[in-house]
Formats: C-alpha cells, structure tokens, sequence
C-alpha cells in the first residue's frame, strides 16, 4: 500500500512557563506527542480520538506544518511539512473546527475568490469545485454574507468548501462537527463520505463525536497522552475495550439473581427483569441454553456493546496499554 | 532547491501573494467610495496637524535649532513620506502580536504563502494613502522654498532617501512585529518606536541631545531617513560630525536593515508554537 502520511517517533515537547507565585515561575515541559508511529495510505479515511490534551490537535498540526516536530520523522506525500510548508499547502486541505481559515470580514465569496488565484486553480476546475460545493454543502444563499455573519454551522461548511477548492489529496480535519446540530452533522458527514468515495480524497478525522466515527471511518485511531492506544478497525475496539454485551431476560416471576458461574454476572435486577452481562467475544447461545433449562424464560434479547462506553472504558483506565494496540 | 533559489521563489511568491489579498481588501473597500472618501480627507487634515504644529512655532521664532521653515519642512516632508509608504505597505503587520497570542496564526500556516506577505497585505488600509499625500505636500513646497544650489547629485539623493527611508521604516516595523512573536503585547512599543521616531525625525538633530541623535544614528539608525542626507543637501553640519560619504549611505543601511529585519522576522517564525486550543 501506498502509505501517504507517515510517522515515525515523531514527538513534541511544549516548554510551559507557569507562574508559581509572584514573580516566580516554574518551567515544565509538555509532552504533548510522544514516540507517535503510524502509516496512512492514499484513500483511506481515519477517525483520530483521544480524550481532552491527548495530543490530537497537536498532531495534525504537525502534519500541516504548522508545528515542527521535536523529535521523529514525518512525511505526507513524501513532504517534510516544517520545511515545505507552502509546497505542500497545494496538496492538504485543513478544517480547524475551532477557528476559521476564511476571511472574517469579507463575504464568503471573497475568500473562494481569493483561493482561486492563490493555489492557481485553473478557472474551468475552480467554477466546477464551486459549484459542486456550493450545491452539496448549500452554500448558495451565504456566498454574499460577511463571514463573522454566518452561524457556526454555516461557517463550518463554508470553511469545508475552502479547504476543498483546490482539490487536496488529504483533508484534515480537527472536530468538524462541534458545535453542529443534527441535520448540520448529518450533512457534513454525507459529505465527506462522497468525497471519500468519490474523489478518494484521504480523510484524518478528529472528533469527540462517536457518531462521526461510526457513520465515517472504517480505522481508528485511538491516542492518549501523546501515544498510540489503539489502531484498527473500529470492531476491534470492542475487544480491545474488553467489552461486554447485555442479555436481558424477563423471568415468570421475581426471582434471586441467576447464577451461571464465570460465564455472565448479573448486573441488574428489576422485578422478574434481570441484566447479565457477559464478554463481547463469547457468543450468546451456550448462555441462553443454559438459563432456559434452568429457568422459568418467556423473553430475551441481547444489547450490543455502546461504542461511547468502551471507548469512555479506555479513557478512563488511561495509563494501561490496551492489548492489542498495534503500531504500524 | 538551493538557499537562494528558495529565498528569491518566497520573495516571489510573497509579492503575489501580497497583491492578491491586498487587492482583495481594496476592492472591498471601494464598495463604498464616499465613506472612503470621507476617511482620506479627515486622515488628511489629522496628519496634518503634525505640520501646522510646526507652522505655529515658527510664527514665534525664525528659527528651529539653526534651521528655517522650509529647511524644517524638507526633514518634515521626507520623514513624513518614507514613513507614510512604510506603514501603507506593510503596515498591518503591526497587529501581529494578537494572532499570535490567540493561535490564529495556524491559518496563515496552512495558506500557499509566506506569512509575512499576508499580514502586511491583511486589512490593506488605502487611506494610509492620505499620510503620505500629506507628507508629499510639504515636501515640494520645501523643495520649491528652499534655496539651495541644485547639483545633479542632490537631485538625485532625494528620490533615493525617500525610497531608502521607506524602506528602512519598513525593516523596523517587520522587526517589531518579529517581536511580537515573543512579546505579545509589544504593539505598544513597537508604535513608540515607528511613530515616535517618525515625529523626533519631522524637527532638526541640533534641537535634541547629543545621546539622542546618537541612539537614532547609530543603534536605530533612523537618522539616515532624512537627517544625514538632508544635512548634505541644504549644506548643514552633519549630526555627530559624521563624514560627507554618509549622505550617500541610506541605500546601504536600507539594506542592512532589511537583512536584520529578515533574520529576526525568521527567528520569530520559528519560535512560534500555536496554542492549546
Ligand atoms: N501551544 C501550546 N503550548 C503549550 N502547550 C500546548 C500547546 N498546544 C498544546 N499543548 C499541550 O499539549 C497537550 C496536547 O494538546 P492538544 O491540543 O494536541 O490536545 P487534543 O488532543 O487536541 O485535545 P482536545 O480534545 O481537548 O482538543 C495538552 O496537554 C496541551 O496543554
Ligand atoms: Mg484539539
């Protein structure tokens, strides 16, 4: 596979000066990244989580070169991106979900306009990617308004549409969807999923939305403190979280909590209603055989693990390597 | 791509880029002509009172430190002038410090630009414009009330200081905002210096203590703005006694100073590191 981004070791190391009392400061350094290792190939699309200052933020913008690298190797299309930064600036697209690449008090048209000449996009190529991009993110009523006019969401679109206009090879962006409401999200990610397919644009993908993930990215990569918990399939977290899948049973009547030895554990009891909870990798029939012998059953379902709970699992037991967690 | 290869593709690339965001805050701000209008006519008279200053001391005294009206006028005019194309051009720059401070620089990073290029074109104000129109007024009326005895090489000297001094204005405003990188609040002493330095420039060296002059001549040299030169031209003492060739020296401290300027704006790039959110 043709690997497109590509880290090794890389590292960065913040110096942070806090004030420890008056006039007195302490020096501190911040490993924000540290010893990351990981290959992107041209095409995929890659969900990037992590809890709050895992170092996410900090990657990706080493990746566009706005930060240089403390230690480690990185390339993207072969690119050193502190050295080449502008170079490589025609091949990247970027969305900071936090702030605007746009030009705040311009209209939006402004800020295309200003695209078009600067990445010297061919006209015939920039009228196409416009339109395409007006219609697909619905921009059509806001080209005119000054960018600090438009609402969150409404500037999230239109930043997405920058980024795009020149046509990338990767598009980078660092939670999209904050701040989104259901249908503005649902958009979004419609639209990058088509430009995945589509264009087969490469997608790294930063969220605190699971969803996001879900709908988008058929790898993730979990991060904590600067390293590399998990990279994989999204599947393959369930495991990797140790997670557990619920049986919900309904009994005849009340009854004490089932005992099935090792293979389940009653969680929850509630009148002839009860929880077990059992390992995600372990199939359910054996346990259902076993408790419809033994007793009085009139109804069952299984609940699948929520992916907001092993990943909350992961974050919580933070110092832990996860087995399974694979640098490539 | 070698060192100088890549330096002359950013200045390049820089230029263009500068067009084109400066261009686009121009067109925006012909969309409205009268309030532009307006602007340049009251940044006209507001410069202006710079020089009626003047006008009002010397209907006390003939004189200013051994130089007459127009004498005056003339270090007025090409101070004036240099500074007023200086803070046209790169002027925005000056603002640096709070993008800076508040990570919004990132976006500048990512853009196929040099950075310098797109905060000096940021916000283009054309009505700086109205600065330098003003600083131009004074000077050909100095020009043409001053009586000295033209020679080919005064003629010259003055386009030459006039382009020399813009540029050496320029090299201290792209230093300041290089500061800005480490001090983020240094805005303030960045116009003490630029703004400040321009109004010391505006009145004769002999009005101002010796350590002054020397300060400006030798550790900013802003002196070469229009002091020197101006000394050559209207056949005045040279501050500090300085020989005659220093007349002809602008173009080269012009030069001097961009490469200063340069390294520091580099060192300042470099030291950036965005912020935490
Ligand atoms: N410019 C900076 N100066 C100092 N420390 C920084 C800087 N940027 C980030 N850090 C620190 O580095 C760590 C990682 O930050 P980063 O912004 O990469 O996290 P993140 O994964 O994006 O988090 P979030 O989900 O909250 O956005 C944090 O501890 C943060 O405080
Ligand atoms: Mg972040």
């Amino acid at each position: 596979m043709d690997a497109f981004i590509e880290l090794d070791g890389v590292e960065k190391v913040f110096d942070v000066r806090r004030r420890t009392g008056f006039l007195r400061r302490e020096r501190r350094q911040v490993r924000a990244v540290d010893g990351l290792s990981f290959t992107v190939a041209r095409g995929e699309i890659v969900g990037y989580i992590g809890p709050n200052g895992a170092g996410k933020s900090t990657t990706i913008k080493m990746l566009t070169g706005i930060l240089t690298p403390s230690g480690g190797r990185l390339r993207v299309a072969g690119i050193d991106p502190a050295r080449e930064r502008t170079r490589l600036a025609h091949r990247i697209g970027v969305v900071f979900g936090q702030r605007t690449t746009l030009w705040w008090d311009l209209p939006l048209i402004d800020s295309y306009r200003l695209a078009h000449r600067m990445y010297r996009i061919p006209d015939a190529r920039y009228r196409e990617n416009l339109d395409r991009l007006v219609e697909l993110l619905d921009l059509e009523s806001l080209l005119e308004v000054p960018v600090r006019q438009l609402s969150l969401g409404q500037r999230m679109r239109g930043d997405i549409a920058a980024a795009l206009l020149h046509d990338p090879e990767v598009l980078y962006l660092d939670e999209p969807t904050i701040g989104l409401d259901v249908v503005s999200k649902a958009r979004v990610r419609e639209f990058l999923g088509e430009l995945n397919t589509e264009r087969g644009t490469t997608v790294l993908l930063t969220t605190h939305d699971l969803q996001d993930i879900e709908r988008l990215c058929s790898r993730v990569m979990v991060i904590d403190h600067g390293r590399m918990m998990y990279d994989g399939p999204l599947a393959g977290l369930h495991e990797a979280g140790e997670s557990e899948r619920t049986l919900v049973v309904d009994l005849e009547r009340e009854l004490p909590p089932i005992d099935v030895g090792p293979a389940a554990r009653v969680v929850r009891v509630e009148g002839p209603r009860q929880w077990l909870a059992f390992p995600a990798s372990e199939s359910a029939a054996p346990l259902v055989a076993r408790i419809a012998a033994e007793h009085p059953l009139v109804d069952l379902s299984v609940r699948e693990p929520d992916i907001e709970a092993v990943i909350g699992r992961m974050y919580a037991d933070r110092e832990t390597v996860v087995p399974g967690a694979r640098n490539s | 791509m070698g060192e100088k290869g890549r330096a002359r593709y950013g200045l390049r690339e820089g230029w263009r880029a500068y067009r084109l965001i400066a261009g686009m805050w121009i067109r925006s701000t012909m969309a409205y002509r009268l309030s532009f209008a307006m602007t340049l006519v009251s940044g006209l008279l507001v410069t202006g009172l710079d020089f009626v200053a003047i006008l009002l001391m010397f209907s006390r005294v003939d004189a200013l430190g051994g130089y007459s009206l127009p004498e005056v006028a003339f270090l007025y005019g090409l101070s004036a002038t240099s500074f007023g194309i200086a803070d046209l051009v790169i002027g925005s720059a000056g603002r640096l410090g709070s993008r800076v401070r508040d990570g919004t620089l990132d976006t500048l990073l990512v853009r196929p630009a040099p950075v310098l290029a797109q905060v000096a074109a940021d916000r283009f104000a054309l009505r700086r414009v109205s600065r330098i129109t003003q600083g131009a007024l004074v000077l050909a009326y100095a020009l043409a009330a001053t009586d000295v005895d033209w020679t080919v090489a005064k003629v010259l000297l003055v386009p030459v200081t006039l382009v020399s001094g813009a540029v050496i204005f320029g090299a201290v405003l792209v230093a300041g905002a290089a500061f800005q990188f480490v001090a983020q609040d240094a805005a303030e002493v960045q116009s003490a210096f630029t703004y400040g330095g321009q109004t010391l420039l505006q009145y004769p060296p002999t009005v101002f203590g010796k350590e002054l002059v020397r300060a400006v001549t030798f550790v900013f040299p802003l002196a070469f703005v229009n002091w020197v030169p101006a000394a050559y031209v209207l056949d005045r003492p040279y501050p500090l006694d300085l020989p005659e060739w220093t007349a002809y020296a602008p173009p080269l401290v012009a030069v001097a100073c961009c490469a200063l300027a340069g390294l520091a704006w580099r060192a300042g790039l470099r030291s950036y590191r965005s912020t935490g959110s």
